[in-house]
């Protein structure tokens, strides 16, 4: 036994020799890294951490934190009713929104890289356009207001579709189709544009080399050449995706209100909303940033695992 | 898939000639371009209607049922604006500067600091550079909503409330600009970095004139993120003096200024919008445009 500790040891002595001279020998990298590495500790880490630390006390912003245990974490489960509808409503935006809008962001970022020079900057603007001013989904609020001046409405009435106006925004088994509509509307964003600058990057004779090869339709093409060209760009893109289909609260209490009808438009960011910034019960909403950050980096760990295997 | 040679020689000729790629089919990029044409009808909407609203006439505005185009198109909105602004008990161009020293700072910043960051990241195996990393992408997904209250106390205890820096040093640290350039730069062939180490240039020349200039979509794209950012960043929670506030809270303050005030809140809307999408236009067209003949692939 102490032969076998002794063996350990010594091999983790090995290693951290083995460290220290890498790091030695690479001492610039830290050089390089120092100015972000500082900035980054101190206004995301700290708050991170200070964060996760509050989901375990009592905050309410104005008397100082007092340390509660797990107790947050037992009524967010076992208790907060409305919670657990949050929750169920987060997840169909995400599994319905995530995949869709991912998808949808690098088909339409392919299919302008394939279009006339000429024309491609305006069709990039234009599907970057519902993201380029932080609230344009407001627009939406005149689109399916509830009377017969709302747009759809009037459109419907007009075609017979119906005959009295419709209450998207209110009536809770219309306001998720409308609201999954809307996030997908927007989510030709931050993955969409780096898609179009990873696509520009692609070395033009790769192609060529595939025309010769034998790459007879797009789709071969895409598979064998452009998606394994574009993995870091994916990687980006997926980890985009889920940070926005988790985090969607704006939209919701935009368009369907704070509180929504039956809470059928409440997700788990609205309900950290409501939490932290109306009851600032702030320990209460890290406990919820903390779950559903670890929901997060879950979801994370598996779509990375997927996408590494794309084009192999 | 099958390696069988299918090129014959009247496809090689499509690949010498200039647009037409030889493994396309017409009626693929028809039923493509239909597509593009009906989702871009979709995507074009708010800011059609942006445009639309700042150019009608109040009385259009209040028009039951809304036009979507104003029947008689005029510029009032915009000079009732600039008399408002005129008239503001701070300067206007203050907000400007204000904003523009914001947006300038942040993005020139965020752009140098994070680029370095993610240079080493990428392209030297150094300890504890892959799990900086990690932690950077994973700090991606944590809500800002509750990172805001001790951020606050961050800031205060380091005396930056109140000042541009409470803006500018966040904005230079975000994670989003680091894992973009990352990812772009694993794409560059060691052999690059090889040769000019070879040739003897040291770490900085290396990142500045041949990295760099290697991944121009990427810091172009990362510039598009940090304007628009930093323009349409209001600010309020951290800066209350109000020679300091920025342009976009002002102008908020203007178009928050009641029913009378619904022209110009319409006009507001297309000003705010204006620096963003000259930014988005003129990267847009470098990254498409100029980089369209170059590729470095090992």
């Amino acid at each position: 036994m102490s032969t076998f500790a002794k063996k350990y040891v010594k091999l983790r002595k090995r290693n951290a020799a083995i460290a220290w001279e890498k790091a030695r020998r690479n001492r610039v990298c830290y050089l390089f890294l120092l100015p972000y590495a500082i900035l980054f500790f101190t206004f995301f880490i700290l708050p991170m951490i200070t964060s996760i630390f509050y989901s375990f006390t009592y905050y309410n912003i104005l008397e100082p934190a007092r340390f509660i245990g797990l107790q947050n974490y037992i009524n967010l489960i076992l208790q907060d009713d409305v919670f657990l509808t949050a929750v169920k409503n987060t997840f169909l935006i995400a599994v319905i929104t995530g995949p869709v809008g991912y998808i949808l962001s690098f088909g339409f970022a392919w299919f302008i890289h394939e279009l006339p020079r000429w024309i491609r900057t305006f069709a990039v603007l234009i599907f970057y356009a519902p993201s380029i001013s932080g609230n344009a989904y407001s627009v939406f609020q005149i689109i399916f207001r509830g009377d017969s001046y709302g747009w759809f409405n009037a459109v419907l009435m007009h075609l017979g579709i119906i005959k009295t106006p419709e209450l998207w925004l209110t009536n809770p088994a219309t306001i998720m189709p409308v609201l999954i509509f809307v996030i997908l509307w927007m989510s030709m964003s931050t993955g969409f544009l780096a898609f179009v600058a990873g696509l520009q990057g692609i070395d033009r004779s790769q192609y060529e080399a595939g025309y010769v090869d034998g790459i007879r339709n797009r789709w071969q093409e895409l598979y064998y050449i452009t998606l394994p060209n574009m993995k870091p760009m994916l990687l980006f893109g997926a980890v985009m995706a889920i940070t926005q289909s988790f985090n969607v609260a704006d939209v919701p209490m935009a368009l369907a209100g704070f509180p929504s009808t039956d809470y059928a438009a409440h997700t788990v960011v609205v309900h950290l909303f409501d939490y932290g910034y109306t009851r600032f019960e702030m320990g209460y909403a890290s406990a919820i940033a903390t779950l559903l950050f670890l929901v997060m980096i879950l979801c994370n760990k598996l779509i990375q695992n997927a996408l590494r295997r794309v084009g192999t | 898939m099958s390696m069988t040679t299918q090129a014959n020689g009247h496809r090689m000729k499509a690949v010498n000639g200039r647009k037409r790629r030889p493994n396309r089919s017409v009626l693929g990029d028809l039923g493509v371009w239909l597509l593009l044409i009906i989702v871009a009808i979709i995507m074009a909407l708010p800011l059609v209607l942006a445009i639309s609203n700042a150019l009608k006439p109040l009385n259009e505005l209040f028009r039951f049922p809304p036009t979507v185009f104003p029947i008689h198109p005029t510029l009032t909105n915009f000079s009732d604006l600039m008399v408002t602004m005129g008239q503001s008990w701070v300067p206007f161009t203050r907000y400007l500067a204000n904003t523009v020293w914001i947006t300038l700072l942040g993005t020139a910043g965020h752009l140098l600091i994070a680029s370095m960051a993610a240079f080493v990241l990428a392209k030297y195996d150094f300890p504890g550079g892959r799990t900086f990393f990690n932690i950077v992408v994973v700090a991606l997904m944590f809500n800002g909503y509750v990172t805001a209250v001790p951020n606050f106390i961050t800031m205060s205890k380091l005396h930056l409330i109140d000042t541009i820096w409470a803006v500018v040093l966040p904005a230079i640290a975000s994670p989003m600009g680091l894992f973009l350039m990352k990812q772009f730069m694993e794409g560059l062939p060691f052999s690059l970095i090889e040769s000019a180490k070879l040739d003897g240039a040291r770490e900085f020349r290396i990142f500045w004139s041949i990295v760099m200039p290697n991944v121009k979509p990427a810091w172009l794209t990362l510039i598009i993120f940090s304007v628009q950012g930093l323009w349409n960043n209001r600010a309020s929670a951290v800066i209350y003096s109000e020679g300091k506030k920025t342009l976009t809270y002002a102008l908020q303050q203007i178009q928050a200024g009641g029913v009378a005030r619904t022209g110009q809140a319409a006009a507001v809307i297309v000003v705010i919008m204006i620096v963003p999408i000259v930014t988005f236009i003129l990267s847009q067209s470098q990254i498409l445009e100029t980089m369209a003949s170059s590729g470095l692939k090992d």
